[in-house]
């Protein structure tokens, strides 16, 4: 296997993390005119926006260091399913509104504790997107905790349906705290986020909200990985890229 | 399963310091912390706001349509009540 260069392993990174702002940004832009109110629509599309715009800067920014004459769009709509290491759980799909709120919870709440890190990395563009993006990513995560515990603290039928799809997520988020070679290589110059460190935070800030919203933490058992360390995605992945890509793919260049 | 819609809050946004916080819709949402947000998300995409009220519209009361001649015509001929009805004597200066 060939040693991977300190400039391959930093367009892996930014786009990678572009990859967990599109695709979970995609998968709420599903919402859109199907939402059970308009004031909760515009609130996801706000989110989808911001996340979709926070994948916009990463891949940017990894199009530059790459230095191929690429742009974002060739890495959000002209790579193909393996190329894209989102995490899983940005994919899996939106479920009913509780799994949407505890997919969105429990991403925001990485994202903030990820976002924070990043602001203080070596990498001055990472570093900017980083303090950027914590302001958003605030919200996501007080938009959906308040959520949460409306859901968890609600009716029987309602809590038993949300401790139901957090059981089914759960096991997604392994995935969070794992690194990549790519993530190892540059955590040692200080550009990436030690995401294996950002665990006993994230197991505090979840556990608080969940026990205002009286559900059970799930016991961590095993992870469901792949994706972001090899490309290997759920089966719903193929068919989130074929929607998304599809005007790229039948008009090649075709600008609006 | 029951159909209930959430109540209805009446939505104020200061646009910047120094300005009155000033009506500019409603949301409907299950209380007040949930409204603020609504409001937060449909009013103030556009940088709209730096501040936001938002009060349960039936905490308002309202005049009714019916009284809009008691309540307001008979101020419509009491010219004398507009500081520009009066003439300012010269000595005055500007106001």
């Amino acid at each position: 296997m060939t040693e991977l260069s300190k400039k391959d392993a930093l367009v892996q990174y930014a786009a990678q993390i572009g990859d967990n702002g599109l695709i979970i940004g995609h998968r709420m832009s599903e919402w859109c005119f199907r939402a059970p109110a308009l004031e909760m629509e515009i609130a996801l599309m706000n989110c989808a926006l911001d996340l979709i715009g926070q994948a916009r800067e990463l891949y940017t920014y990894a199009a530059v260091t790459q230095d191929e004459g690429k742009s974002e769009d060739d890495f959000a709509y002209l790579r193909d399913e393996q190329d894209f290491r989102n995490l899983l759980l940005t994919e899996v799909p939106n479920g009913d509104w509780g799994d949407t709120i505890v997919r969105l919870f429990l991403m925001s709440a990485y994202n903030k504790l990820f976002y924070t890190a990043l602001a203080n990395s070596k990498d001055a563009q990472l570093a900017a997107i980083g303090a950027k993006s914590i302001k958003e990513v605030i919200y996501h995560q007080r938009f959906s905790s308040e959520w949460l515990i409306r859901l968890g603290d609600g009716t029987p039928e309602s809590h038993d349906r949300v401790q139901k799809s957090l059981d089914t997520l759960w096991a997604y988020t392994g995935e969070l705290f794992t690194m990549t070679d790519a993530e190892t290589l540059l955590l040692a110059d200080g550009i990436a986020v030690d995401v294996t460190a950002l665990k006993a935070d994230w197991d505090q800030v979840v556990s608080d909200v969940l026990t205002q919203a009286t559900l059970t933490v799930p016991a961590d058992l095993w992870p469901q990985l792949g994706s972001k360390a090899e490309g290997r995605h759920t089966e719903h992945f193929g068919f989130i890229i074929t929607d998304m890509q599809f005007m790229q793919r039948r008009y090649p260049g075709c600008e609006w | 399963m029951t159909e209930k819609e959430w109540p209805l809050w009446e939505v104020f946004i200061r646009s910047k310091a120094g300005l009155d916080h000033k009506h500019c819709g409603s949301v409907h949402a299950s209380d007040a912390e949930m409204a603020m947000e609504a409001a937060r998300d449909v009013y103030t995409r556009r940088s709209e706001g730096i501040s936001i009220w938002v009060v349960p519209s039936n905490a308002i009361s309202a005049s009714k349509p019916e009284d809009k001649e008691s309540l307001f015509e008979p101020a419509d001929d009491k010219i004398y009540r507009h500081p520009t009805f009066y003439d300012i004597p010269k000595g005055a200066g500007k106001m």
